[in-house]
């Protein structure tokens, strides 16, 4: 349990405090898993370094040819943006999957990557959009795929303890490009899903050009389906090339059987099953 | 660092507050602010009972900072009604029924209020959205989207717009088919307003100076031989009081409602997980749990009994030195072999059904408290508090006249409360501290230490005639009864005796163990038991009826009790058997649906119906005292106090009584209150279990009204000048239609002339006779239909239940927004059995532990539901009443799993019937059939056995 809860209202002011306090303090920001973390024991940090007071980390705007979320926007927020919901619907609709408003209201898309767990839908989403994120520390700001903020599960390359995610970025969908989310969970709403599969097609003249396929929560962390998406690449879009297409992804995944979840056979094929339907999705919608 | 002060609004009305590092805003609000409205269901963050509105948005309070609510305005379930007039969804939820056990109410109206405040028209999607996070048990959910409908259309008339021509049909429409002044009709229960305003008080909303608060140090194992506990370093902390173990047990170290087994505190070995160890009673929680850490246990480990099937081995470790068989219950009628001789088909197969959890949303807690006159009271929400202070008194050695048990109000129970949870380590620690004490699981361990729902095993063979006609059965049941027998054992008897379904069949073996392994024990859960009786029969009967070539509807015709039919114990049902009559309700409203009985939709999904009949006792039955008392008393004010010694757990007995007391006086029910469980001033109620209280302290309380009314009635003869035996009492007057006389009047001369205006009755229902002994094993059953529509995903297996149809013949329907909303609740928690719900153990460990991951239905899974009432009376009860606490959830499972078949041809023989379940079994339906056709390519057509029943014919 935490000692402090600091509430700074600036960057800089957040990261001198994440420094005098250093190893013990640590970010918090919707904090959905993190309060009951620390209520739990299960957080070794001390003082809560609040970042919900800082100005203007909730925007979602369009900057620099990027669309971009800022750190305190949250999944209810991205999920109702006309902007995201227009040019990046896939990451709107995998915001719409999580919680209930209760959740949606402050869980955090930023917060979902750092948590850095394979079962958060939005993140799945930004594997598949190809998303940055903004990490600011006392020595500077730079870009880092998401991808690479992923080390295992729950484990994010990012020390919420020195720094912080302030922003997501990621090209808008262009027009030729389409997307689609699939989930399959045991219960419809408030449960971990089985098999997430976040994809973005585009495709010209009857051929797939680009394939973005994200799958979770099948593997430590989210992942691409890299195969798949080049077997796609340049081919027919047929029943055929979609059938191997997603045999492909599902040779990619590892899940694990689990006893409230299914088995890993189960899981493999549904992984096949949702990619199957997410380009079919794609292709028709 | 330390304590800090912060300041917010609470109901619009500043607050200084002083918090303690890493507190939450739902302890900032229940224990700092005392606005005990604000439940908390879970403390993690599943449940959605926290749920306040922080600057115009729903949140959960528990997981929130209370330091983050700094500045911030807060919205609490308190701060809703103005000037005593209720907000449009208080007032929704009252009147649509929306209000059970109340304990989900306050976050739920809180979730709906945040929805409505900025979204005045939402679409159905949009509230199913917004209230998605907002668990109910015993609502089953449509009547909150009802009142939450109600409440908008309200809302916008007030603000004249037009009225939207889609708001909901109102539930409070119903009434019985034979309506009387007050028994018969549609109305709210007394108790609805204090649940809507967040003033009803459940046993952890009470608060005594002085009070400390216990924690249970539970085993580290499933099974193992205590060497030794070591509690000094525990008591040695600051601010520990006392750290008790089985030695400090001064009475008797065991309890149980079947037999003495289970220890309040393990003295010779451990038995399961949730074995209690020691408690530790402390200033504050968390000093509480800080010292279960602190001592030191060893254990020895022994082998684990991890499944009924493990502990019939002969090398199996004994769990109890008596043995692991619990109970074998055997039943047999007619002659197998003659039975089998007339078959012309028989079916044969193993059904499986999981471990399940209650999930009330209110975790069990009890407070002790000594009195200044030395006794001992107890304030919890259970079941059965005369039993509760029976075991209380034995463990602490105590006569039962020094404990007094106060039933609080309570958050849902559903059989999960009936044995021992916390009551006695409360007391003890009280007793031993003589301060007042608290005891309040967490989510975690209520699900780790309550009994559950058995999981069984359940292979059955039936035989029929070529017409139809069941001939013969043979069960084979094991029960997994867990470390404890709770009531197992009754429970386990009960699906024995329930496993020929609502069917007459000759010839009848029935054979079951319930058998004690190192799991979680098990124990009643609403429907005791045949709720896995009837997915397996139900099943079967659709087997049969493939097999026969007849429809779902003919088989159960064909054979379904009516007045006359033996059951498989012997026992013929001379009446009030509604069975057909549900049977054909639900067949005209499923062809007034003009819905195919299997289809595919557009988009590639399969849809079907499936159907099931059930029937249960009502009352414990099998020879067991089955008593109850009431009194009812006419105060000095003119108002009817009805007290009985009968629980409250959400399923309105309360209004029935007041109901009922009001019928026989001839006044409004608002006139009457009712006061239940408290062993210091009601009579002894019995268990509030078996669908029996509407029955049997239904009938004592009206006994104890008739008593009155015969005082009222002799008294106004005299004023009158009229006989009194044909006086009638209507609207608050006494007369015989020419002449009248005030009601008040007559109380006033009855009281003036010393008449006693209290009456006390305890009511017997007809002698039972246990199970092998012949004659009624049980004095009124329930009888149910219904039909349940659901579509599959082909390529996930995934399940959605789209309509039930429910029929139940309840005798009589003494408040039938009370029936709806049992069927309701009912049928949700069968499609959760059905679907989703599944406690799974491994090697004596749950895994499954909260309530994510034990997954009760949300309202994003609720099926539109269309409950229909039957009404054959039952001459013995109330009016004509029988019980309908728990058949709703029976039949639900087995038409879900039925109309699975339908929808694609999988048959499932395990629920829940998981995605992957399903899909398994339609893959292996696919293969079966792919093999027949391979077989009849290579050979001659086989003959029209009917396998490939189709769609059509089975209308
Ligand atoms: S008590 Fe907060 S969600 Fe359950
Ligand atoms: S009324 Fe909803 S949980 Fe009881």
């Amino acid at each position: 349990m935490w000692r402090a809860y600091l509430t700074p209202t600036t960057l800089e002011e957040a990261l001198a405090m994440l420094a005098e306090h250093r190893g013990e303090a640590r970010i918090i920001a919707g904090g959905t898993d993190l309060v009951l973390q620390s209520q739990q024991g299960k957080c070794p940090s001390t003082v809560m370094v609040d970042i919900t007071r800082l100005p203007g980390l909730d925007q979602i705007a369009e900057r620099d040819g990027y669309l971009q979320i800022g750190a305190l926007a949250t999944h209810g927020q991205v999920a109702s943006s006309p902007l995201i919901r227009e040019r990046a619907e896939v990451l709107a609709l995998a915001c719409g999957w999580v919680g209930g408003p209760q959740i949606r209201n402050v869980a955090t898309l930023v917060g979902n990557v750092v948590n850095a767990l394979p079962a958060a839908d939005g993140a799945v989403a930004l594997f598949a959009l190809d998303a940055e994120a903004e990490v600011v520390n006392l020595r500077g700001r730079r870009w880092l795929p998401v991808a690479e903020l992923y080390r295992g599960v729950g484990l994010c390359t990012i020390d919420s303890c020195v720094e912080l995610v302030t922003a997501l970025r990621f090209r808008a969908l262009g027009p030729g490009q389409r997307s689609a989310y699939e989930r399959l969970a045991p219960r419809r709403v408030l449960a971990l899903p089985i098999v997430t599969v976040a994809a973005v097609i585009e495709i010209a003249e009857g051929r797939f050009v680009e394939a973005r396929i994200a799958v979770g929560p099948v593997a430590p962390t989210p992942f691409r389906a890299v195969r798949a998406e080049a077997a796609l690449v340049g081919q027919p879009v047929t029943a055929e090339v979609i059938a191997q297409a997603a045999a492909l992804a599902a040779a990619d995944a590892q899940p694990r059987d689990s006893a409230t979840r299914g088995s890993r056979e189960y899981r493999l094929d549904m992984v096949e099953a949702l990619v199957r339907r997410a380009l079919s999705q794609v292709m028709t919608g | 660092m330390s304590k800090e002060t912060i300041s917010l609004w609470v109901n619009e009305a500043p607050h200084r507050v002083e918090i303690e590092p890493g507190e939450s805003l739902l302890s900032l609000l229940r224990d700092r602010l005392g606005l005990t409205g604000t439940k908390n269901g879970c403390g993690e963050g599943h449940c959605g009972a926290c749920t306040v509105i922080v600057d115009g948005r729903a949140v959960r309070s528990c997981v929130y900072p209370a330091a983050r609510a700094e500045g911030k305005r807060v919205e609490t379930i308190e701060g809703l009604a103005r000037d005593g007039a209720l907000h449009p969804l208080q007032r929704a939820f009252i009147a649509e029924g929306a209000v059970q056990c109340g304990f989900c109410t306050p976050g739920m109206i809180m979730a709906a209020k945040a929805l409505l405040d900025r979204t005045p028209n939402p679409s159905d999607a949009e509230i199913r959205r917004a209230l998605r996070h907002n668990l109910c048990r015993c609502t089953g959910y449509s009547s909150i989207l009802r009142a939450v409908r109600a409440a908008q259309a309200q809302m916008r008339a007030a603000q004249a717009e037009p009225p939207d021509a889609s708001a909901a049909t109102s539930a409070a429409a119903y009434t019985s088919a034979r309506p009387l002044a007050a028994v018969g009709r549609s109305l709210p229960r007394p108790d609805a307003r204090a649940k809507v305003t967040g003033q009803a008080v459940y046993s952890a909303d009470l608060r005594f100076p002085g009070m400390l608060h216990a924690k249970v140090l539970r085993s580290r194992y499933p099974h193992a031989r205590l060497l030794g506990v070591d509690t000094r370093r525990a008591a040695a902390l600051p601010g520990v009081v006392a750290v008790l173990t089985a030695r400090d047990v001064p009475g008797v170290n065991r309890h149980g409602l079947e037999r003495p087994d289970w220890p309040v505190l393990c003295d010779d070995k451990a038995r399961y997980i949730g074995d209690a160890i020691a408690v530790a009673a402390a200033e504050t929680e968390a000093l509480a749990a800080q010292a279960l850490e602190l001592i030191e246990v060893a254990y020895e480990p022994l082998e684990v009994v991890d499944s009924p099937e493990r502990g019939l081995e002969p090398d199996a470790p004994l769990v109890h030195e008596s043995g692991n068989v619990a109970k074998h219950i055997h039943l047999e009628r007619g002659d197998l072999a003659e039975g089998w001789a007339r078959a012309d088909v028989i079916v044969e197969r193993t059904y499986r059904t999981a471990r399940a959890e209650h999930a009330f949303l209110e975790p069990e807690c009890s407070v002790a408290v000594p009195e200044a006159d030395g006794r001992l009271t107890v304030h919890v929400g259970s079941q059965i508090p005369f039993d509760d202070r029976r075991q209380i008194a034995a463990a602490l050695g105590l006569p039962e006249s020094q404990v007094r048990v106060v039933h609080a109000e309570t958050g849902g129970t559903f059989g999960g409360k009936e044995d021992i949870a916390g009551q006695i380590h409360a007391a003890l620690a009280a007793w031993v501290t003589r301060r007042p004490v608290r005891l309040l699981y967490t989510r975690p361990e209520s699900i780790i230490a309550h009994p559950k729902r058995h999981p069984t095993v359940i292979h059955l063979k039936t035989g029929a005639t070529r017409e139809g006609k069941l001939v013969a059965l043979e069960a084979r049941i094991l029960g997994d009864t867990g470390a404890y027998a709770s009531l197992g054992p009754y429970v386990m008897t009960r699906t024995a005796t329930h496993a020929t379904g609502p069917y007459e069949i000759p010839h009848v073996w029935i054979d079951c163990h319930a058998v004690y392994t190192n799991n979680i024990p098990s124990g009643a859960f609403r429907g005791f038991g045949v709720p896995q009786a009837a997915f397996a029969m139900e099943s079967q009967m659709d087997l049969l009826a493939e097999q026969l070539g007849l429809s779902p509807w003919e088989i159960r015709r064909r054979n379904a009790f009516h007045t006359g039919s033996l059951t498989a114990t012997g026992q013929e049902l001379r009446e009030s058997v509604g069975l057909l009559e549900t049977l054909d309700r639900v067949q005209a409203a499923w062809r007034a649906l003009d819905s195919p009985w299997a289809y595919q939709t557009a988009e590639g999904k399969r849809r079907g119906w499936g159907l099931a009949c059930a029937f249960k006792n009502v009352g414990l039955g099998g020879g067991a005292p089955d008593t109850a008392g009431a009194s009812v008393e006419i105060t000095t004010e003119g108002h009817i106090q009805v007290r009985a010694g009968a629980a409250e757990v959400g399923q309105g007995l309360v209004g029935v009584l007041a109901q009922i007391a009001a019928e026989e006086l001839g006044v409004g029910p608002e006139r009457a209150e009712v006061l239940v469980g408290d062993t210091a001033l009601t009579l002894d109620g019995g268990a509030t279990t078996a669908s029996r209280q509407t029955y049997i302290t239904g009938n004592a309380a009206r006994l104890a009204a008739q008593a009155l009314r015969e005082t009222l009635a002799a008294v106004a003869s005299a004023a009158l000048g009229k006989p009194a035996a044909p006086l009638r009492f209507a609207d608050g007057r006494i007369g015989d239609g020419e002449r009248w006389l005030a009601w008040e009047e007559a109380v006033a001369l009855a009281r003036g002339a010393g008449c006693a205006l209290r009456a006390e009755r305890v009511y017997r229902p007809p002698e039972t006779r246990p199970l092998g002994q012949g004659g009624d094993m049980h004095f009124a059953f329930g009888y149910a239909t219904q039909a349940a529509e659901v579509e599959v995903d082909p390529a996930t297996g995934e399940v959605t239940v789209l309509r039930v149809i429910a029929a139940h013949d309840v005798g009589q329907a003494i408040n039938p927004l009370g029936v709806i909303g049992q069927v309701e609740g009912g049928v949700v928690m069968g499609a959760g059995l059905a679907l989703t719900e599944d406690l799974p153990m491994r090697d004596g460990l749950p895994l499954a532990t909260n309530l994510a991951q034990y997954r009760i239905p949300t309202v994003e899974e609720v099926p539109e539901i269309l409950p229909i009432i039957v009404e054959d009376p039952a001459q013995e009860g109330p009016y004509g009443a029988k019980g309908i606490g728990e058949i709703p959830s029976i039949p639900t499972a087995a038409a879900i799993a039925n109309a699975i078949h339908a929808a694609c041809g999988a048959r499932v023989y395990e629920i829940p019937a998981t995605p992957e379940r399903v899909r398994e079994a339609s893959t292996r339906e696919a293969s079966t059939r792919e093999a027949r056709t391979r077989e009849a390519r290579t050979r001659a057509p086989m003959p029209g056995r009917g396998s490939g029943r189709a769609a059509g014919d089975s209308r």
